[in-house]
């Protein structure tokens, strides 16, 4: 299929793609295109411009300095499933990358733009928001910093202004006492995640003494799920104590105040009954009651 | 006139310029400006894998890149996978496990094979599976062709 025509402008530089942003309004950044050319295959989307950063330096690669991991915006999925640092400082964040759409989806699209579509179900951004990360956006009057759970801000909407793009994204390095995993139900043809559930548990031997608890694919924004979060603190996790635990998310999805997504690839009711289960395996991945 | 924006890319070891549209996809660019034919247009989704090609070495979809993006790079497609008229060890193990039916995902399929077996030269058959996620064959059930993954990368160890 032919996308509807546009002009093609090249940012230099990241001062340039602001730049290009704020001379072009309604402007759109094109990275590794793997959300928005497909959009715009189907014409729904026509941006008039397109600004291609995909040549900008500074944008690309992973350091881990201290506490934080730092993975540049046009990172790709395969550069962070594959990178060594990730894995060690942080198994989570390898694990969703491999597991996004297919090898070659992987060898073009980047955590950026994935973050930048805002789609409700995005791995990036369920893992993200679990792992308390933070995306850093630069605009026109300097930078900022956003949570990885407010940046989806209603589905396909980012907080991200006109003229803004992302930059970084900060994860912290996981403690020698942290597990954590993600489970997801995916599309078996494009394998673009349904509902995923993300979790974070900080063990003391095997009572849980915090945890970080998000689901993906339910509502416009990740949901944190504190019912779910609360009932594991403090709590030894088994089979019992974690089903249990999981079966409180719908509070947690009613205090949303939200509908369920329901779409042509699952209803509203599915979604809902799906989202514990998934938490659930993903706990019981983290405490190795299941296998991969 | 639309607006068209100059590229060079370089396509099985020759470079080639052309002034495209924006818009053009570089699967487009390479079955209709360059009449490559034998990259496919399979689902159009990002789903099917029919149009994998390697670009700077790794797959990539050619239905979801645009021809202004790959401007510098270096593209190998079906076309350019054989040397010499003599079939790579891949195609060679397509040929001789019917990895094949209809052939219409073949090129697709010999490409991220190809990749499969750089990376990892001794997979498993799960391996191979979980590689070839990207690419979807409607005809043989996917025995064969994983056979034929195999097979190439036993080839490639001299086994």
């Amino acid at each position: 299929m032919y996308p509807a025509n546009f002009e093609y402008l090249k940012a230099s530089s990241i001062a340039d793609a602001v730049r290009l942003l704020s001379e072009n309004p309604g402007a759109k950044l094109l990275a590794g295109g793997h959300s928005l050319i497909p959009l715009m295959r189907f014409r729904l989307a026509r941006p008039e411009v397109l600004i291609d950063i995909g040549g900008v330096d500074g944008l690309r690669g992973v350091t881990v300095s201290g506490d934080t991991i730092n993975i540049g915006a046009l990172t790709t999925h395969a550069t962070i499933a594959a990178s060594a640092d990730v894995q060690r400082a942080n198994g989570l964040l390898a694990e969703a990358a491999s597991g996004i759409g297919d090898p070659a989806v992987r060898n073009r699209g980047t955590i950026g733009g994935n973050l930048a579509h805002a789609d409700p179900a995005s791995d990036w951004a369920t893992v993200l928001t679990a792992l308390g990360a933070t995306i850093s956006v630069q605009g026109p009057s300097g930078s900022r910093s956003v949570a990885a759970g407010d940046f989806i801000e209603d589905a396909f909407a980012p907080a991200l202004a006109e003229d803004e793009l992302i930059t970084t994204v900060s994860v912290p390095v996981l403690a020698a006492n942290q597990r954590a995993e993600y489970a997801k139900m995916s599309h078996p043809a494009s394998f673009y995640a349904v509902v995923g559930g993300a979790v974070v548990v900080t063990m003391d031997g095997n009572r849980c003494t915090a945890a970080s608890v998000a689901v993906g694919g339910l509502t416009p924004r990740p949901v944190k799920a504190a019912s779910v979060e609360q009932a594991l603190s403090g709590t030894t996790l088994t089979m019992d104590s974690i089903a249990d635990a999981t079966s409180r998310l719908g509070d947690d999805i009613s205090a949303a105040g939200v509908d369920v997504i329901g779409d042509v690839f699952a209803s509203a009711d599915f979604r809902a009954r799906i989202a514990p289960v998934e938490v659930k395996h993903a706990l019981l991945h983290a405490i190795d009651l299941a296998h991969h | 006139m639309p607006n068209t924006v100059p590229i060079t890319v370089n396509v099985n070891g020759r470079s080639h310029s052309a002034n495209v549209e924006p818009r053009t996809l570089l699967v487009h660019f390479l079955r209709e400006t360059l009449n490559l034919t034998g990259t496919k247009i399979g689902c159009d989704t990002s789903q099917c894998g029919a149009c994998v090609v390697r670009m700077n070495g790794v797959t990539v979809k050619a239905c979801t890149a645009f021809a202004v993006q790959v401007d510098g790079a270096d593209i190998t497609t079906i076309e350019g996978v054989a040397q010499d008229g003599n079939l790579s060890a891949v195609q060679e193990a397509f040929w001789n496990n019917h990895g094949l039916q209809c052939g219409y995902c073949t090129a697709g399929m010999i490409m991220s094979v190809t990749e499969i077996i750089e990376r990892n030269p001794n997979p498993s058959a799960e391996e191979v599976r979980a590689g070839l996620e990207g690419n979807m064959c409607r005809c043989t059930g996917y025995n064969n062709i994983v056979k034929a993954a195999l097979a190439a990368a036993a080839a490639r160890q001299g086994g």
